[in-house]
């Protein structure tokens, strides 16, 4: 075992750690930056044409999480052995320098200001009662007041394109209406409408919604951000999901973050360092660095450090903290401790409009981050109280290119054949002529749905794999329903001459075979209570101080929106407070 | 590697029309794939299809399986090429060598155990041994209920066969139920449709011709606002090839 100094370590080179990493350089701190996967290079393995091959991209996975190595078991229920996710399809988290930050989308929101505090909202509303059995609907312990400048940061390092609706108070354009007020415009106009999205746009008009672009992280202009970094106009090749973007136009930690970073000699990058934990001093409430494995050499390496900052992926970070000892974990029995307590996910469905045989949608044609919305049933915009049920979901258009490998396995609609003849044609005609519209929802907390240690399987290195408990609930289910069941009337405008809607279904389980989304939250939740929170309002770990979990993990439920906007949020405000408070004097940011 | 991103293969434009139109009338209709001047190009593709092509993997028995099986599930017909014409067969056998192949992408570690089907696949095989052990059940099946191979086969019968694999609660052996083995083939078939043809599959792009998919253009900058119309260009591969 070798040891090494540092003043702080950032576990993970995603969108969290880069922004971490990029903060404390610049106050001043000497920062090791450790990644399991492999250094990736736009330039290289990113270049065109090679990195467009859906084979190695999106099917096989070039850029995501190494399975072989380790993962996570899955089951629905308390009771039921868990089993492990041995093949990557439901979500994809990445790997590599970058993380899931270089394979996303773009999709880039600012939270709902009322979501931020959702349930001191809904008992205002609805009262207490309207709150289900077992349902932990939580505060997040920070207003959207205080994360706008950090949302507006966020935005102009992403390069964000979009069009506001509300600036300093006043109405400036035809934005979401529903969207809160802004210290300033978005950097880059919106995104052009494909065609999909332009006839959503009408049809969602025509309908009495209020339809919106959608805020991407996909340059509509050239762009330099505030750190000196540079975007292309985005050309509409189809391939962010899943791929690094050969263009420089979706935003990522490794074009607009580590060129800068990089240079700095402050910051040490060490790649293909599998963390195995974070050590704690005798007390066990200090940190005193962490131990990784050094993939190459098969070595573990100690590096001491006065913090430590867990910005890996969701999941990843509460993995950490309980193979660390960091926090109470959570004991769904008891209802007691917090570390995996409110895993959450999102409720995504997709519904299929098919136009006539000489409208073409070349669903080839797309941004991952563009598109357009309507929130009319997202968040608190709208009466909850004769649905009872808490939650929503905006609707979107959001054709990010189809591509087709994946158009072949989806196929042409419910009833169409799975194979053969009738398959082919049903296929050809569905991808030249169908479009898709997805409710993308929100999926609370619950008290049988949680993270803990798997008893019985175990990653390559000998540590027992994460286990997920986690099942669609009544309540997310019936408000999944309610919002597809509202999309009806924009098939209906858009001339559309078949549709099917696409719903969550009761009985049936959480399925580990189809892709969902990545959007995975929770597990260890930001709050202003030690009992049903992991880390402080600042993602400050309670237990111990020195350690700072950033990510998606500090989400209490789940929200409509995609996360990255709102963990980059996070990470900028908690980095902030770090710099202006805790450098200072370090120790707890909120005393109870 | 580059990629020629503006030259799809020429068509004789018929007078009185522009380039453009005429691709855009023609494209994303059935005729794109039955029209005349595609003749060389179904030529070719014959021409290539009759070449041999060394399996690095399957043996001569599971070969003929896998051709009559691919066929079935893609068949040739007025959409377009089927698996054979396609090279399938080879894609899939390229894969078996791969990383992919050999069960590398996949947490392979013990103890293996089964579970309800939504947890996800819980076997110990890679998938080169799931196409091992399950084209050998199914010939065995075929044999039992058939009288024959399943290469040996009329067609109502190979498609009522790989029904019953699909749908029916059938097991090859002790470990491997019918419907993984049907399903790894359908997924492997249609990636083989529908890859770049620098992966053996898509044979002259066949597949992205009949499915409308420009392929690696990767650039609509000037298509992303044209409402309603067939994009207008061919079909490139990442490898320069066009169609």
């Amino acid at each position: 075992m070798t040891t090494k100094n540092a003043d702080a370590i950032v576990v993970g080179a995603g969108w969290a750690g880069s922004i971490l990493a990029k903060e404390l350089t610049e106050a001043g701190l000497k920062v090791v930056m450790l990644e399991r996967g492999p250094d990736r290079a736009t330039a290289v393995e990113g270049a065109y044409p090679d990195s467009i091959d859906e084979l190695r991209g999106a099917i096989r996975h070039r850029l995501f999480q190494d399975l072989s190595r380790t993962t996570v078991t899955i089951r629905n229920k308390i009771g039921q052995t868990a089993l492990p996710y041995r093949q990557l399809s439901a979500f994809l988290p990445g790997e590599g320098v970058g993380g899931a930050g270089l394979h996303w989308s773009g999709v880039h929101f600012r939270a709902a200001p009322d979501d931020l505090a959702l349930r001191s909202n809904v008992i205002a509303r609805y009262g207490q009662k309207f709150i289900p059995e077992g349902m932990n609907l939580q505060d997040y312990g920070v207003t959207y007041d205080e994360l706008e400048p950090f949302f507006d940061k966020a935005e102009k390092v992403f390069g964000t394109s979009g069009e506001a609706y509300k600036i300093n108070g006043k109405v400036v354009g035809n934005g979401n209406v529903f969207a809160p007020s802004r210290s300033d415009d978005f950097p880059l106009p919106p995104l052009k409408d494909v065609y999909t999205a332009n006839l959503f746009r009408k049809a969602a008009s025509d309908a009495g919604y209020h339809p919106y672009s959608l805020p991407a992280a996909n340059a509509s202009r050239q762009y330099t951000n505030p750190y000196g970094a540079q975007m292309g106009p985005c050309n509409f090749c189809g391939y962010c999901s899943g791929y690094d973007c050969y263009m420089y136009s979706k935003a990522s930690p490794n074009v607009n973050i580590l060129p800068v970073l990089r240079k700095d000699p402050n910051f040490t990058l060490i790649t293909r360092a599998h963390v195995m934990r974070v050590d704690l001093d005798s007390t066990k409430t200090r940190a005193t660095g962490v131990t990784y494995l050094d993939l190459d050499s098969n070595k573990e390496v100690t590096i001491t450090a006065d913090l430590v900052v867990l910005g890996a992926f969701q999941f990843h970070n509460v993995h950490l903290m309980l193979l660390s000892g960091i926090g109470k974990p959570y004991d769904a029995q008891k209802n007691e401790g917090v570390v995996g307590r409110n895993f959450v996910y999102q409720t995504i469905t997709t519904s299929r409009a098919w136009l006539p045989e000489n409208q073409f949608t070349n669903q080839f044609i797309g941004t991952g981050g563009g598109g357009v919305a309507i929130d009319d049933f997202n968040s608190m915009n709208f009466d909850h109280g004769p649905h009872g049920f808490v939650g929503g979901s905006p609707v979107w258009v959001n054709q990010a290119g189809v591509k087709p490998i994946a158009a072949s396995t989806i196929g042409g609609g419910k009833d169409a054949p799975r194979w053969g003849a009738g398959y082919k044609k049903a296929l050809v005609e569905t991808y030249r002529h169908a479009m898709a519209i997805d409710a993308h929802g929100s999926n609370m907390a619950y008290r049988d749905v949680f993270l803990d240690l798997d008893p019985t399987w175990k990653n390559t290195y000998g540590q027992p794999l994460l286990r997920m408990t986690f099942d669609w609930q009544d309540n997310d289910i019936r408000m999944n329903r309610y919002v597809v069941s509202q999309i009806e009337p924009i098939m209906k405008a858009l001339g559309a001459t078949k549709y099917e809607l696409g719903m969550l279904e009761p009985g049936k389980p959480f399925d580990t075979r189809l892709y969902q989304t990545t959007h995975l939250g929770g597990g260890a939740v930001m709050g202003d209570d030690p009992n049903t929170s992991a880390i402080n309002r600042y993602l400050q770990s309670w237990d111990v101080p020195n350690v700072f979990v950033i990510g998606s993990n500090a989400f209490p439920q789940g929200m409509g929106y995609n996360p990255t906007g709102m963990v980059a949020a996070l990470a900028y405000w908690s980095a902030h407070h770090i710099r202006t408070t805790y450098l200072k004097s370090p120790g707890p940011l909120v005393r109870v | 590697m580059s990629v020629q991103n503006d030259t799809p293969k020429r068509l004789p434009v018929p007078p009185g029309m522009s380039r453009r139109h005429f691709l855009m009338a023609l494209a994303g209709t059935a005729a794109f794939w039955t029209a005349d001047e595609f003749a060389d190009w179904r030529q070719a593709i014959a021409a290539e299809a009759a070449q041999t092509y060394t399996p690095r993997y399957f043996t001569p028995d599971e070969w003929r399986f896998l051709e009559a099986a691919t066929e079935q599930l893609f068949p040739e017909d007025e959409t377009g090429p089927g698996a054979k014409a396609l090279g399938v067969v080879d894609f899939i056998d390229r894969q078996m060598d791969t990383s992919y192949g050999h069960g590398g992408l996949w947490f392979m570690s013990g103890p293996f155990q089964s579970g309800p089907a939504n947890l996800g696949y819980q076997l110990p095989y890679a998938p080169r041994e799931i196409y091992r052990i399950g084209i050998a059940g199914a010939d065995r099946y075929c044999r039992d209920h058939y009288g024959h191979a399943f290469a040996d086969l009329d067609h109502p019968t190979q498609i009522e066969a790989l029904t019953a694999f699909e749908k029916l609660p059938i097991q090859f052996d002790e470990t491997l139920p019918a419907g993984i083995f049907f399903e790894q083939l359908r997924t492997n078939t249609m990636e083989g449709a529908f890859s770049d043809p620098i992966h053996g599959g898509n044979r002259h792009l066949g597949g992205w011709v009949m499915l409308g998919f420009p392929g690696a253009r990767a650039d609509f900058m000037d298509w992303v606002d044209q409402y309603g119309p067939a994009y207008p260009l061919g079909s490139v591969s990442i490898s320069g090839e066009t169609a």
